[in-house]
């Protein structure tokens, strides 16, 4: 392992943040407005380590191990994800199951902390995340399956760096089905706009801004940023995934990658600009349909 | 350019606009997929064979591309702004559903089309040729009986002649030209007259659910 590892995970901890400044400022450009500031999610995030935390008497050990869980697991996960070229600190093969299913587990303790509080609300937002989460996995899983037969390795690491320009010119059609398929999985993983509102606090349509009604303090700061890791870790897949420059140094690659995830915060924004929200019933339409891009993808790949 | 480079991505629109078909219920955006899918294969054939036999392919591609891209859903947008029917398509089963059972048809189309073999296939990898034409052929009769409406069928009988349409694209060279100009020339009566079909069943009916066509009204 060389020193150039360590840039990805780096990066993520320090700019995750700056991303969902990036697409609040681009949706505020669309608006017409000037928007809070670039940094506004750093601001939030020191006031709320400062102050102290306040906690129902119904709630268990469940509900204050929901943040922390989280937060712990997305770090771990962390660390499996390339930024472009350059590889993760860890890579082995089989880590893309490692990673999906660290995903999985933040996402299992924030919904058994949903229900620990015994709200119906929260209880109605952990239902729906489950629904849309088990319908994007195989979206998930199957996109990145035709990635990993393409590249011949089960690494998260090697399977990105080994596409280059010259894997789009050949297998563009199939390249662009699973990136189609993995935008539309980041978009509902993250409870962005077409799926969910993350503006909105009303409690009928939320999914994932419900869940976390009960947190104060230190506690929401943990999911606020686990929830911009989470994005981040995406968006680095998908990034990895579109932005084919692999010049060898990596100093080079990870400025595109770099440039890359702060274009992906821009076209998040602007997809969440364009869009309405989907009606709930309409949401897992779309997430079959991701499935079946990504089918496809593998179908194309696996010819 | 190879012949595989030209093809796959007018097969994955192919496929693609399948799937949206399934997934989408508002007759607009249904016809105008119809449209998409027609163009894509109209120019499929003039990219194949274009080299050996330009004039005929081309002659075939602008015929195909006119009928099936600003004809047919020239009359059925028509249709839909005169029949006065509801916007939205009443599938029996569910558009999720619909979608996934795609997705089965396509890996079914798939096995199919690895085992099948072909006499026009030397010169040509067909196997994702032959597959996206049969996965397109039941996706298109899926259509026609999952759906409510007449105006659904018409289109479900576009997207069947699509399908057979690229398996012809398999054996063009060996089919003469009158009998695809034959073949087009039918699926414009059809539509034609399948149009004006469900016109007269809205303006009598005030609807066009074949559903309750089975008793006959005194």
């Amino acid at each position: 392992m060389d020193g150039t590892a360590i840039l990805p995970p780096a990066a993520a901890l320090l700019l995750a943040p700056l991303l969902l400044g990036v697409i609040n400022r681009t949706k505020a450009f669309f608006a017409g407005r000037r928007g809070r500031p670039l940094l506004q999610l750093y601001f939030d995030l020191f006031k709320l380590l400062r102050k102290g935390a306040t906690y129902s008497r119904t709630t268990t050990w469940v509900f204050r191990a929901g943040p922390i869980v989280g937060l712990a697991a997305v770090l771990a996960a962390l660390v499996l994800v390339p930024l472009g070229a350059v590889g993760a600190p860890l890579a082995f093969g089989g880590d893309l199951l490692v990673f999906a299913y660290l995903l999985c587990l933040m996402r299992f303790f924030t919904v058994l902390a949903a229900l620990d509080t015994g709200s119906s609300f929260e209880g109605m937002g952990a239902s729906r995340e489950v629904l849309f989460a088990a319908l994007a996995e195989p979206a998930l899983f199957l996109g990145l399956a035709a990635v990993a037969h393409q590249s011949g390795s089960l690494s998260l690491s090697a399977m990105i760096a080994a596409i280059d320009p010259a894997t789009w010119v050949s297998r563009g059609p199939a390249l662009g089905l699973v990136a189609t398929a993995l935008g539309i999985v980041l978009l509902a993983e993250n409870s962005r706009l077409p799926v969910d509102d993350p503006e909105t606090h009303l409690e009928l349509t939320m999914i994932h801004e419900v869940m976390v009604l009960d947190y104060g303090g230190p506690d929401l700061a943990f999911v606020l940023y686990g929830a911009a890791l989470k994005l981040w870790v995406l968006a680095a897949l998908l990034v990895g995934l579109i932005v084919p420059v692999r010049t060898g140094r990596p100093l080079l690659d990870a400025a595109a990658g770099l440039a890359g995830m702060l274009s992906a915060a821009v076209a998040i924004g602007a997809v969440e600009s364009s869009r309405a929200r989907l009606r709930l019933v309409r949401v897992p339409k779309l997430l079959v349909g991701a499935m079946a891009l990504s089918a496809l993808a593998l179908v194309l790949v696996l010819r | 350019m190879s012949d595989g480079a030209v093809m796959e991505p007018i097969l994955v629109v192919l496929l693609v606009t399948d799937f949206l078909l399934l997934g989408s219920s508002r007759f607009r955006t249904c016809i105008k997929l119809v449209s998409v899918q027609g163009v894509a294969l109209g120019i499929l054939p003039a990219l194949l064979h274009g080299a050996e036999n330009s004039v005929r392919a081309w002659l075939l591609a602008g015929g195909s591309i006119v009928l099936k891209g600003v004809v047919f859903p020239w009359l059925l947008l028509r249709i839909l702004r005169e029949a006065q029917v509801r916007r939205e398509a009443q599938p029996f089963v569910g558009h999720s559903l619909s979608i996934l059972l795609g997705v089965g048809v396509l890996i079914f189309s798939l096995w199919v089309g690895s085992t099948l073999v072909l006499p026009a296939t030397a010169e040509l990898d067909t196997s994702l040729l032959v597959s996206a034409g049969l996965a397109t052929l039941l996706i298109g009769l899926f259509l026609t009986i999952s759906r409510r409406t007449a105006l659904s069928q018409v289109l479900g009988y576009i997207v069947v002649e699509n399908g057979i349409y690229t398996f012809g694209v398999v054996l063009v060279g060996g089919v003469p030209a009158l009998v695809e100009l034959g073949v087009l020339m039918d699926a414009f009566v059809a539509v034609f007259i399948m149009s004006i079909a469900a016109y007269h069943i809205s303006r009598e009916f005030e609807h066009i659910n074949v559903d309750q066509l089975d008793r006959l009204k005194g």
